[in-house]
């Protein structure tokens, strides 16, 4: 399919369909004493040649969505009894293993929190990019091994290592925590896809390192136009690269806006809390959001974060809120906003 | 009971400790790693000195240092003037291993999890025989957890059953439990959520103004520094580069290296980002610490260096009152 530029204008949305379209997913997980239900009706759409951020604390759901998306979730425990995740129209969740194969070829890659985890300790860089570069290109089999060499040591200098000749001979062991994670990119350089779902890219790193991260990030998803789903805690990070973000909060969405209209002004209490919350550098920093994630085992009747809100009504104890619109593109799970037009 | 009483202190010193030449090395297999390497800084009572720095900058060694889990190869500290507690921990006075506390990072590996949170609290409380008899210790622990905003069921529940920011108010009134008067916080909030952070940075505030304490907070928050800290140092591969009062920190950073420090940290709002300086783009890692090559440590990374910096490591160069900088750029 063709890929649709970043500044492509709104008429274009209305024409090109979504290239992931996440409906009414749910997730359970059966652990010991009950079930967890920690999805609850996640709805989330990218565009193509969008860049999505996905921001929640610890422990809200936001790894669980990407994993389902990759059906990489070990099931059981998990268990998903409802919703869909559509890929350019096509059912993940009911694909065949062979089709699922193709699509995590070709069509999405994901990038994980510890790039340590995520290599293997055993295999050469080079021999571990090579093996991928062998599966995924969809010429692999007719290229010689020094095409493929080339290939490699090609998306190596694309994600600034210097010296790539030497990377490729080194061991994941022998490189530092920022190296790895570029190895991580530019696995996802190496096979042509589509989406990029990056998990916390930066955030077993430092700061100095975590800034070439994104930066790398951005430039590479500028200049490829390539979708990208960005997850992290930190509202920072999701400023410099997303156009939408979806806040997240124990396992539903609250609020969806373009990034700088959340940024300007939020307006679920959740995400005017995390940005109170979030320390300025010009100073002042709030009090915090008191109370904590619920227990997935018992969550809240209604709306799932009423134990913590200050603008508690009765009918946030009784009834889950339907998304509202606040204005074009923004819209948030409030009942604070019904009566809005 | 047997700390000095206060018209003596300010009689004596008014810095709570004073660090001197602090060196602390490591002998491994592939040679000296120097963890710290002459570090002199003081801080001063009541006040919240901040050290900020990447991993493997030796941060956390200072702090393990001064609370006595390492002992220090070299120089000197010197808490309240008088009592130098740079010899191995057991030589260590009772009194002064009571009045330096400190606050770990993980709360989930810092807290026993074989005991229940009473036993957690009571620990200090016993060794260093705080409340007397054994009826008192528990009013204590009660009155503990409620200084921390947790209820008294709480004591009877183990470390694995609260989430990581209660944990941590565990941890804190742990080490308030003895009446210290220095805490060493190191990265006190780092595992922790931007909500659940925000509290507990309100409460230590809180408690720094009750109790008159004394703060060094480690991190590598620099926007979370700007809020906590009335003096920061930065630090680079074990040494100190830059140390500043805290406004006058961001407002005009000298070293390249905080500089490219303020122009990483992410943001959120447009009054931040002019704030932070344009023309540095962070490139390359902190080496390794392993047999450091003659000059100044931040060489290799360096936007504006010079042909001095490879060869000669840099003096520390005050340029205002309380505001000094070890780079050859401010040279007279």
């Amino acid at each position: 399919m063709e890929f649709v530029k970043y500044s492509r204008q709104e008429e274009d949305k209305s024409m090109s369909k979504p290239l992931l379209e996440i409906k009414d997913l749910c997730v359970w997980f059966k652990v010991f004493g009950g079930i967890l239900k920690v999805l609850n009706k996640v709805n989330i759409i990218v565009w193509p040649g969008e860049r999505v951020g996905l921001v929640g604390e610890m422990g809200c759901g936001k790894t669980t969505t990407m994993k389902a998306i990759m059906k990489i979730l070990s099931i059981p425990p998990a268990i998903i009894p409802s919703g869909e995740i559509l890929f350019k129209g096509k059912d993940i969740l009911k694909m065949s293993y062979a089709e699922l194969q193709q699509i995590r070829k070709k069509s999405i890659s994901m990038i994980f929190e510890d790039p340590t985890a995520s290599l293997n300790p055993v295999f050469t860089v080079g021999i571990q990019l090579q093996d991928i570069a062998k599966q995924t290109t969809k010429i692999g089999k007719g290229k010689t091994k020094k095409d493929i060499k080339q290939d490699v040591i090609q998306a190596l200098k694309e994600v600034a290592l210097p010296d790539p000749e030497r990377i490729f001979r080194n061991y994941p062991i022998q490189l530092s925590g920022g190296m790895r994670q570029r190895i991580c990119i530019a696995t996802t350089l190496i096979s042509d896809n589509e989406l990029m779902i990056c998990d916390e890219p930066g955030t077993s790193l430092d700061v100095t390192i975590k800034d070439q991260i994104y930066r790398l990030l951005k430039k590479l998803v500028e200049e490829r136009s390539k979708s990208i789903i960005l997850i992290t805690h930190g509202l920072g990070e999701i400023k410099n690269i997303t156009d939408r973000v979806y806040v997240m909060y124990a396992g539903s969405i609250v609020e969806v806006a373009k990034t700088k209209e959340l940024f300007v002004h939020p307006v679920h209490p959740y995400s005017q809390g995390l940005f109170i919350a979030t320390p300025k550098l010009s100073g002042g920093i709030g009090k915090g959001i008191p109370g904590h994630i619920p227990d997935y085992m018992n969550p809240p009747i209604g709306c799932r974060f009423h134990p913590r809100c200050k603008y508690l009504m009765q009918i946030c104890r009784e009834k889950r809120p339907p998304i509202y619109k606040v204005s074009e593109d923004h819209e948030v799970a409030c009942f604070l906003f019904q009566n809005r037009r | 009971m047997f700390s000095i009483s206060e018209s003596e202190v300010i009689i004596l010193n008014k810095n709570i400790l004073t660090i001197d030449q602090l060196k602390k090395f490591f002998f491994v297999p592939q040679g000296v790693l120097k963890a710290v390497d002459g570090v002199s800084f003081s801080v001063k009572d009541g006040e919240t000195f901040g050290l900020v720095g990447e991993s493997g900058s030796g941060k956390s060694t200072i702090a393990y240092t001064i609370i006595g889990i390492y002992k220090p190869t070299g120089g000197k500290i010197i808490y309240r003037g008088k009592d130098d507690i740079s010899q191995e921990v057991k030589k260590r006075p009772h009194r002064l291993k009571k009045d330096i506390q400190i606050v770990f990072q993980d709360p989930g590996s810092s807290l026993n999890p074989a005991r229940n949170i009473k036993g957690i609290l009571e620990m200090p409380l016993k060794v260093h025989n705080f409340g007397g008899i054994q009826e008192g210790q528990d009013e204590r622990v009660v009155e503990l957890l409620e200084m921390v905003e947790l209820s008294a069921d709480y004591m009877y529940k183990y470390p694995w059953m609260l989430g990581g920011g209660e944990k941590q108010m565990v941890a804190i009134a742990r080490a308030l439990s003895v009446n210290p008067s220095l805490v060493l916080l190191d990265e006190p909030t780092s595992a922790l959520d931007v909500s659940v952070q925000a509290k507990i940075i309100d409460m230590l505030i809180q408690f720094q103004k009750k109790f008159n304490l004394s703060y060094i907070f480690i991190t590598h928050d620099l926007s979370l520094m700007r809020n906590v800290a009335s003096r920061i140092a930065i630090m680079y591969l074990g040494k100190i580069c830059e140390v500043a009062q805290s406004s006058e920190f961001f407002e005009r950073p000298l070293h390249p290296y905080t500089q490219m420090l303020i122009s990483s940290v992410p943001v959120v709002s447009e009054e931040e980002e002019k704030l932070k300086p344009k023309q540095i783009i962070s490139r390359g890692e902190i080496p390794s610490p392993v047999n450091i090559p003659p000059g100044c440590g931040f060489y290799s990374r360096c936007p504006k260096k010079m042909k001095i910096c490879s060869r000669e490591d840099p003096e520390f160069i005050e340029i205002n009152k309380g505001h000094t900088v070890r780079c050859h750029l401010y040279k007279k």
